[in-house]
């Protein structure tokens, strides 16, 4: 008992004090999110002819156990269709503070249309802004609306901070700050239709 | 002279938006303020897992100034309510808030605080900015530690002033002096 315990002990402290931090300095640093991690929803498009996914069914708000989605269905005009199939949907709202990023909206819809994606800097200061619309969760959107108001009023573009390698079903979505996609990977987001019929070719 | 009339209003203006002995004091007051938001502990349920996980090690919200969760709520600037607030609760929670000195403010972290979430039913109160007035929601079931910094980053700029919402209009510094 004496001077070697507490050498030891102080030891233990010493030794921690070379260790490399665990803290992840989320805003500088982006986090590192699983692919299958559920955050805002991405209305996805045909990779080929760029029309809508989704046919205004509303099994997705059927499904919804929270009731955070609204749905309003109408007819395809023939010459210019927003979607494939008879109906499209022209109202769009999910309720994003209602919204418990369960995804069963995802395992109901029949098209594939509504996708969990990977953002989650969702927050906002008024409730009203929160009622998330089509424009806002359609292919090619990035951010949240808040991040999408500052990028606005600040003439700088959006930055999210997360990197993630985004799973299949998100056709077409690619995260900015994303640096490990390689080339090959990019150029598929950017275009589906082609490697398809490349290796159709071959 | 139109010229000097327009200089007129103009300083007249700033007058009005800034005032005028204190506006120097006042950006050093709420830089200060922005920079240690302690919490007032408001766990109810899930959320206040995620809520403590962003204190910890990895996450390490005193980057932030906010690491110090007080237990009185005379100590604490910002109440972050995580989960859901029963109706028995809410009375409760209020009594919370209005011991906390001004000025103060209010998280409402995750879907049940904010809107019910899943729980539309008697029990739980639908949005819990109906008792307190709050300043951020954060979506999110529960949010990731990561969204309630974001959340915190928010409210930070909304206590510098900087915050804008949806229709382009400056927030008010503290929304509880408004009520």
């Amino acid at each position: 008992m004496g001077v070697m315990e507490i050498a030891k002990g102080m030891g233990i402290t010493l030794s921690k004090l070379f260790q490399k931090p665990v803290t992840i300095c989320y805003p500088e640093q982006p986090a590192q999110l699983k692919a299958r991690f559920r955050g805002r929803h991405v209305l996805t498009r045909h990779p080929g002819t760029g029309l809508e996914k989704c046919i205004g069914c509303s099994l997705c708000a059927a499904a919804c156990p929270a009731y955070a989605i609204y749905v309003e269905a109408a007819e395809n005009d023939p010459k210019s269709p927003h979607s494939p199939g008879e109906r499209y949907a022209s109202v769009y709202e999910i309720n994003m503070l209602r919204c418990i990023f369960c995804g069963m909206c995802e395992e109901a819809c029949p098209t594939g249309a509504i996708v969990l994606g990977n953002e989650f800097e969702l927050a906002d200061y008024r409730y009203g802004d929160f009622v998330y619309g089509k424009e806002d969760m359609m292919v090619g959107t990035q951010g949240s609306k808040l991040q999408r108001r500052e990028a606005r009023t600040s003439g700088k573009p959006v930055v999210m901070g997360f990197e993630v390698s985004v799973r299949e079903e998100l056709e077409g979505v690619k995260y900015a700050p994303d640096r490990r996609v390689s080339d090959g990977e990019s150029n598929r987001a950017s275009n589906p239709a082609n490697p398809e019929s490349a290796g159709r070719k071959a | 002279m139109p010229e000097l009339l327009d200089l007129f209003t103009k300083d007249v203006q700033e007058l009005e938006n800034e005032g005028f002995l204190f506006t120097t004091l006042e950006k050093l007051l709420s830089w200060g303020r922005a920079n240690s938001l302690w919490p007032a502990t408001f766990g109810l349920a899930c959320c206040a897992i995620e809520m403590m996980s962003s204190t910890d090690g990895r996450n390490d919200l005193a980057r932030f100034g906010s690491e110090v969760f007080r237990a009185s709520p005379r100590q604490a600037d910002v109440m972050i309510v995580a989960g859901r607030l029963s109706k028995k609760m809410a009375p409760v929670m209020r009594r919370v808030w209005e011991q906390m000195p001004d000025p103060k403010w209010v998280i409402s972290m995750g879907a049940c605080a904010s809107s019910g979430g899943m729980f539309n039913n008697y029990a739980v109160v639908q949005n819990v900015d109906s008792v307190v007035p709050v300043d951020v929601f954060v979506p999110g079931c529960p949010p990731r530690p990561e969204a309630l910094i974001y959340a915190i980053m928010q409210l930070q700029k909304k206590v510098k002033g900087q915050a804008i919402d949806e229709g382009l209009v400056k927030l008010p510094m503290v929304e509880a002096w408004k009520r």
